[in-house]
């Protein structure tokens, strides 16, 4: 097999320098019952010739949104990844590494773990950031943990807003522990209001910007009531490029920013993997989930990088830690601060209004066919849309035209039946004006059919 | 004080005058180039992605425009290139040389795993679009999750958790719904006092109070501790097997038969997998969830610290209690679970957005079909193979704690070091200037000084030849005593030496900020 060495007769050799006459006797530790003396029922090994058609046969099944109008966001969203940022991730020394728990052979995985928590930190307003989490919605749940050790309370309230997903996550990940959460119903059109459930007993509020259905929101007077209560705000990032457009979370107010990074330089792959954002005020570094890199210097005095604060972490301080999280998101995160890199203050400001206008240009197109409706007062590059029929249905028949017109709210919100018409539609960089007028003439046949 | 504009600090020539290298004017040495910061280059108004202009619109933003300044640097694109590139070559690597790090799998990765993660209708799909437009990708991961299932001889699967902790996390979830379900409030989890970190930190996350087993005499779990810890508080056990000394848990179905009859369940780390692929089932000895590492056992590269992918597999206890979403198939094809509320069992909840590590799932495919169930075997019996060659390759010079046969890694103590002033973490720093990425050290942590070896099926007999002549001539050369100074001041070829991590974590610096750059 083309991946293991060894040939019959050094494999016979070292059996004999061990001491043993066969591989079996290697495992005689498993009890004789459990031993398996057949192979698995499973196909044997593959060339890679066979196993690349294989693989491409699983691709050809699925509609790609590379090749067709697609207006999918929802928390995961196609941009333009430049060529530059795969070519680096690829880079054997970047893609075999280990965690960098070696510093002095490690580098280059701490100074780009370095520049990201300050690239992440710049965006988000904060004044620092970790290495990552696994997506965005864990690092909401963290968030909503950390919360509740740094103000030494219980309970949390999550916006009606916020991503189902995050919401589901948040929820599920805080069930066994001593800490509550109270989620709200979401709230399509008006101000979310927070007076009644604010009081000293709230850990934190987490508010979604832009929320689920696109909106934006000014959250500096929330902000000032969490503070008079005492409470922590959380913000939730799940479209990142919109912080080149908007006013920071922590411009706003917020104490924690968590998000997901996957807009910038991650590919949409069905999902995952992607990178968690968590960001913070100094004054809570201690409590931080995750790993931390910090600067240093070598013996020599050179300026190094190493892994820090990991008395945090759960391989020192163990039922004590502030999270169990070990592996990250390490390469995704690379990938996220390359681009960033790329586009640099200029170009990230720049993507952010070319998203913005895009969408306003489509969201305008979109209001004014007949029978359907733009919802939204605000948004960035998502909005949400109000047809006459049941989105589902919509998007089953766009996609029988080979459109991926956009996302039902009821797939991620199904007990609310009264969101069955509204439909998500993002638009991005990476959409044509024709793509555009596609969906806008589909939309028109599906509205008035 | 740093330089922070560009050019690497001057080595501290009065303190160290014995080991400095020759200077250069720019701090670089040949093939050995150093770069600054991002954030210390550029220059305001270069670009690195051209893309059209923003439209002239009225702007929907309510009020919320952006108008200061966010910092970052403006650079090009082939700036930007030559930064990263620099980088990386300050990384140790597996595709550059030996990774030996126990515990950690450190294994060939495949490229057509990589090549195959960006295929056309793969790499590019969105995780909400139409099921009906994602038929091949559903088909993906219910085929991973019947390999997943047969190669570990357990019914069921959750595929979603994100890494290996995730998955102890889905897994000791899932313990607790079933105990809720029998309307049981059980408070205890027993964890073996050599466990990864990670396994009570996973447990004090489900709100259970953990309780630590001793290790026996010949490095397995100390059963008869383990039955007195046992009653019907315990919810369950946490036990790694084959376990981080490196040994199987031979008696690990007596195991299963005492945590079953006082009504708890076996939560089994899989993170030493790669010992025992085709060679026995963790289905046939009584696990109840086990966590699969797809980036360890299964070659999904580390990535220099993710993304992992942590599908968890369980028994039919445990089954009903699976996170959403799961992938359903039927006769008119495959379908997605996507809710709580709606689902067959009595599912404890999500964990992740979207459905998993997508990404991740299709390497570890690729990764399964290249190898088949042939290969498979090969892997447990080459890695086991390889640990036990290195082992007797040095336990002459250095001591096992634990007496004959190894798994798939190799475990010494630093008993032989004993007065030679050298420490586990001496060795491991000169093994960095033999050109090695050390071993685990320290860890597991009832060994003293621990060095946990595990060359993985990956590595050549040449390899491990000049590794056990490396590894024999530092023993020597620590136990002659003679040259202290070169195994306290390795290593001294890295890009760094040893760094400060004291200092690092008194005074943190976690980001760089135009006042401390000054």
């Amino acid at each position: 097999m083309r991946y293991m060495p060894h040939t019959a007769e050094e494999r016979a050799e070292m059996l004999k320098k061990i001491g043993v006459s066969s591989v079996d006797e290697l495992f005689v530790d498993i009890p004789e019952e459990a031993r398996l003396n057949d192979l698995l029922d499973l196909p044997t090994h593959a060339p890679e010739m066979v196993v690349e058609k294989k693989m491409q046969a699983y691709g050809l099944k699925n509609l790609s949104p590379a090749e067709v109008p697609s207006f999918l966001g929802a928390g995961a969203y196609r941009h333009h990844v430049p060529t530059v940022v795969d070519h680096l991730v690829q880079r054997s020394e970047f893609l075999t590494a280990y965690t960098p728990y070696q510093p002095e052979i490690s580098q280059g995985t701490l100074q780009a773990l370095f520049e990201f928590q300050t690239q992440v930190a710049m965006i988000t307003g904060m004044d620092v950031a970790n290495a990552s989490m696994y997506d965005g919605a864990t690092a909401c749940a963290e968030a909503v943990l950390m919360s509740c050790r740094a103000t030494r309370r219980k309970k949390a309230i999550l916006s009606g807003n916020l991503h189902p997903h995050y919401r589901e996550v948040t929820e599920t990940t805080v069930q066994y522990t001593e800490f509550k959460v109270n989620s709200k119903s979401p709230v399509v059109e008006g101000p979310e209001d927070f007076s009644e459930e604010l009081d000293q007993e709230i850990a934190c509020v987490v508010v979604q910007n832009p929320d689920f259905f696109g909106r934006l929101q000014d959250l500096a007077e929330l902000a000032e009531k969490c503070h008079e209560v005492g409470a922590l705000l959380v913000v939730v990032v799940t479209e990142v490029v919109s912080l080149g457009a908007i006013k920071s979370p922590g411009e706003m107010g917020a104490d924690i920013v968590v998000g997901e990074g996957q807009s910038i330089g991650v590919p949409l792959s069905y999902g995952g993997p992607y990178v968690g954002l968590f960001a913070t005020k100094q004054k809570y570094v201690r409590q931080m989930p995750g790993r931390l890199c910090g600067e240093t210097v070598d013996q020599e005095g050179k300026r190094g990088y190493v892994l820090t604060l990991s008395t945090r972490e759960q391989h020192i301080r163990r039922e004590k830690a502030t999270s169990n999280i070990c592996t990250n998101a390490g390469l995704c995160s690379l990938a996220f601060s390359i681009h960033m890199s790329l586009l640099g203050e200029t170009g990230f400001k720049k993507l952010a209004m070319l998203n913005h206008g895009e969408a306003v240009a489509a969201s305008e197109k979109i209001d004014a066919i007949e029978g359907v409706r733009v919802v939204n007062e605000t948004f960035f590059n998502e909005f949400t849309v109000e047809l006459p029929v049941k989105a589902e249905q919509a998007v089953e028949r766009l996609a029988e035209r080979n459109i991926l017109g956009g996302i039902p709210v009821s797939r991620l919100l199904p007990e609310h039946a009264e969101f069955d018409n509204l439909l998500l539609v993002t638009v991005t960089e990476t959409n044509t004006e024709e793509e555009v007028d596609q969906l806008v003439d589909a939309l028109k046949e599906i509205a008035n059919a | 004080m740093l330089n922070n504009v560009g050019r690497p600090t001057r080595p501290d020539a009065a303190n160290h005058d014995d080991l400095l290298m020759e200077e250069t004017f720019t701090g670089n040495k040949a093939l050995n180039l150093e770069t600054p910061l991002i954030f210390e280059q550029g220059v305001k108004g270069r670009i690195g992605v051209d893309m059209a202009e923003p439209r002239a619109i009225k702007n929907r933003l309510g009020g919320l425009e952006k108008s200061e300044d966010i910092g970052l640097p403006d650079l090009s694109e082939p700036q930007v290139l030559r930064h990263y590139v620099r980088l990386s070559r300050q990384n140790y690597s597996i595709d550059a040389g030996f990774y030996p790090l126990g515990s950690c799998t450190m294994k060939h990765n495949p490229r057509i795993n990589e090549k195959s993660a960006r295929m056309k209708g793969l790499g590019d799909i969105h995780p909400l679009q139409p099921v009906s437009t994602v038929q091949g990708a559903l088909e993906l991961i219910d085929d991973l999750a019947h390999w997943l299932k047969t190669i570990t001889g357990m019914p069921a699967v959750a595929m979603s958790p994100a890494a290996g902790a995730h998955g102890e996390l889905c897994g000791v979830m899932a313990i607790k719904a079933a105990h809720d379900a029998k309307g049981e409030n059980r408070s205890i989890i027993l964890v073996p006092e050599s466990a990864h970190g990670t396994n009570p930190a996973t447990a004090a996350l489900c709100g259970y109070k953990v309780q630590s087993v001793p290790a026996r005499k010949d490095g397995r779990m100390d059963i008869e501790a383990f039955e007195a810890a046992l009653s019907p508080e315990v919810a369950g056990v946490m036990l790694t097997n084959p376990n981080t000394c490196g040994l199987f848990e031979n008696e690990i179905k007596k195991i299963a038969e005492l945590i079953h009859r006082v009504g708890g369940y076996f939560y089994c780390d899989g993170a030493n997998l790669n010992a025992i692929l085709g060679r026995t089932r963790p289905g046939d000895l009584g696990v109840d969830a086990m966590h699969i590492n797809l980036h360890k056992t299964f070659s999904t590269p580390h990535g220099g610290g993710g993304p992992g992918s942590g599908p968890v597999v369980l028994s039919e206890a445990l089954a009903p209690f699976a996170p959403v979403p799961y992938v359903v198939k039927s006769d008119e094809g495959y379908s997605l679970q996507e809710n709580v509320t709606g689902s067959a069992g009595k599912s404890f909840g999500r964990m992740k957005t979207f459905h998993g590590q997508m990404g991740m799932f299709i390497r570890a495919m690729a990764y399964m079909l290249s190898h088949g169930s042939d290969g498979l075997r090969q892997i447990a019996e080459d890695a086991v193979l390889n640990a036990n060659y290195v082992r007797v390759g040095l336990n002459d010079l250095l001591h096992s704690p634990f007496d004959g046969i190894c798994m798939h890694e190799a475990l010494f103590d630093d008993s032989t070091l004993k007065n030679t002033g050298v420490t586990t973490l001496d060795i491991a720093k000169a093994m960095i200037d033999e050109g090695y990425h050390p071993m685990t050290m320290y860890f597991p942590l009832v060994v003293h000084g621990a060095m946990l070896i595990e060359p993985t099926e990956s590595e050549t007999k040449e390899t491990l030849d000049l590794f056990i002549g490396s590894m024999r001539h530092l023993i020597e050369k620590a136990q002659k005593g003679n040259d202290p100074d070169f195994f306290t001041q390795a290593p001294k070829y890295s890009p760094r030496r040893r760094l400060d991590e004291t200092a690092a974590a008194r005074k943190p610096v976690l980001r760089w900020s135009k006042e401390n750059a000054a």
